[in-house]
């Protein structure tokens, strides 16, 4: 057994388990944290498959941003310890994520069976080409094969941005009644 | 291979006893050159000029009693002191600190990594910073500790964008994210990076003040609104922890701009170790000295300007640099 299987056999351990962990947890800010170290093992397996420059994207983009944002939030709500989170799932959203998940198994299926699990090119992950995963070569991909799906996700991206200010913007006058403008500082910082 | 192995970890432990030195003797600067511009003396009495005051420090915190509340999430609690310190130690695996130099017969590379994301890779590692300060925050219990840590996850998810927008102007002159590349580009000082990029430089600086929380953007522990901020409930080695984790990360913060803006370890005359430790120690005085002029924002004042002044400011260098790098490339910057 050579280095490079016992960080994968760790890192996928640990994605694994963290994984399993963060949905099973009832404690709020451990799920968070569970995810987070999922997506730290992940940015190992990136690395691994020599893709360097999507693992720092990883990091940065999803550990680094998105979920100090959910830490925040969970935080500003302050869920501690095995707070119940109250409302009781509607039966249209209990069956519908048994629904997706389902999906989501099929998917997987028909994909590792596209690829071929047992003819042994699934497995321990090997190197790819010499420069796959390098900024220029990720570029290059995104900027001509991708073109089309790249800008209608950074147009997707932009009508989420409008629509977020829209909703916050309307909260805003709804909530501060005339007179009032002297928010405390908490008040003003779930605007964000 | 052994070889290898053994170079690398000799420079690793220098480079981890040089950084926390240089974080315990930060804290000397601070307080003396605050105390010099105060018109006062500072420390004077532990060793000449005071100072052996940062041993002094270390002592008494080593040997404080380690008191933890009641009501703390144990796990987190313990926890959130080493994730804010580890991020500000790592930072430095990609900085170079000199060229290469031949040491006992062996040929040595002034950087302990040179990756090919090297620029990426700082900033991941310091975007995971912000989970000491938030986790400690939380996990204490404490209402002054929740808001401290509430307003420096605000603050950094704020600034960060800013932040690594600053330096894409760089990465797009340079057309490279490899720190010891960025280096060798500016052997003189004409080609320092500062000069093409002056607005990415002022960006990068005031984010970087923001991202380390520091003074006059050190909401986080207002002192005179927050008792201590996300430290209020830790004491001894654990406080020890967040505050080594803060000099650490203003020395990484001094260190990459050198490394971005400044040329790096390139200079005449001193050896290159020397021009870097010069440099980043200039940033460090720079840092006190803001603390010492600048008064602090109010928190409405810091959301307003890191959102509707950094932000566009940074799009349009970007922008801009994008587009003269199209069009003109050849007349200013070569290629």
């Amino acid at each position: 057994m050579n280095l490079d299987t016992i960080v994968f056999l760790v890192s996928a351990v640990v994605a694994v388990f963290s994984a399993t962990m963060m949905i099973s947890q009832r404690n709020t800010v451990a799920s968070v944290l569970y995810l987070i170290l999922s997506l730290l093992a992940q940015a190992v397996l990136y690395i691994q498959l020599s893709a360097l420059f999507l693992s720092a994207v990883l990091i940065i983009v999803y550990a680094g941003a998105i979920m100090v944002l959910f830490l925040f939030v969970v935080m500003l709500l302050n869920l501690r310890g095995n707070q119940d989170l109250g409302d009781k799932p509607s039966p249209v959203s209990r069956i519908t994520k048994y629904l997706v998940s389902i999906l989501l198994v099929v998917e997987l299926v028909f994909i590792i069976r596209g690829i071929g699990f047992d003819t042994g090119t699934v497995g321990i992950m090997t190197l790819a080409a010499d420069d796959f995963g390098s900024v220029a070569a990720v570029a290059r991909i995104l900027f001509t094969n991708y073109l089309y799906p790249f800008e209608l996700t950074g147009v997707l991206l932009l009508v989420a941005i409008v629509g977020a200010v829209v909703v916050s913007k309307r909260e805003k006058s709804y909530e501060t009644p005339a007179g009032s403008g002297n928010m405390p500082d908490d008040r003003k910082k779930v605007e964000i | 291979m052994l070889e290898v192995i053994l170079i690398s970890s000799i420079k690793v432990i220098v480079v981890v006893v040089v950084l926390l030195t240089g974080c315990a003797y930060a804290t000397y600067m601070e307080r003396k050159v605050l105390a010099f511009m105060q018109n006062r003396i500072g420390p004077n009495y532990a060793g000449p000029y005071g100072l052996l005051q940062p041993i002094a420090d270390a002592v008494k915190l080593i040997f404080k009693e380690d008191v933890v509340p009641d009501n703390v999430e144990r796990l987190t609690y313990t926890l959130a002191p080493m994730i804010s310190f580890v991020p500000a130690m790592l930072t430095f695996a990609v900085v170079p600190f000199s060229s290469n130099f031949t040491l006992f017969g062996y040929e040595i590379t002034g950087v302990i990594s040179d990756l090919n994301i090297g620029i990426l890779f700082v900033f991941a590692i310091t975007s995971l910073g912000v989970y000491g300060i938030l986790l400690g925050g939380w996990s204490a219990g404490s209402k002054y500790s929740l808001l401290g840590g509430l307003r420096a996850s605000a603050q950094m998810i704020s600034y960060e964008l800013s932040y690594g927008l600053s330096i894409v102007g760089v990465i797009i002159i340079a057309n490279t994210l490899s720190m010891v590349e960025l280096v060798e580009q500016q052997s003189s000082i004409g080609s320092w990076f500062i000069w093409k990029q002056p607005l990415g430089f002022l960006l990068y600086i005031t984010c970087a003040v923001a991202e380390t929380n520091r003074s006059p953007f050190d909401l986080p522990e207002a002192e005179s609104e927050l008792v201590g901020g996300y430290h209020t409930e830790y004491s001894s080695m654990r406080f020890a922890q967040f505050f080594i984790g803060e000099y650490g990360n203003m020395l990484a913060v001094s260190a990459v701009a050198t490394t971005l803006f400044f040329g790096g370890w390139q200079g005449p005359l001193l050896p290159p170790v020397i021009w870097f430790l010069i440099k980043v120690f200039c940033f460090m005085f720079f840092y006190i000295w803001l603390r010492a002029t600048l008064p602090r924002f109010r928190y409405d004042q810091l959301m307003n300007f890191g959102w509707k002044v950094l932000f566009p400011l940074a799009l349009f260098n970007t922008l801009l640099t994008g587009l003269w790098v199209l069009w003109l490339g050849d007349v200013l910057f070569g290629g």
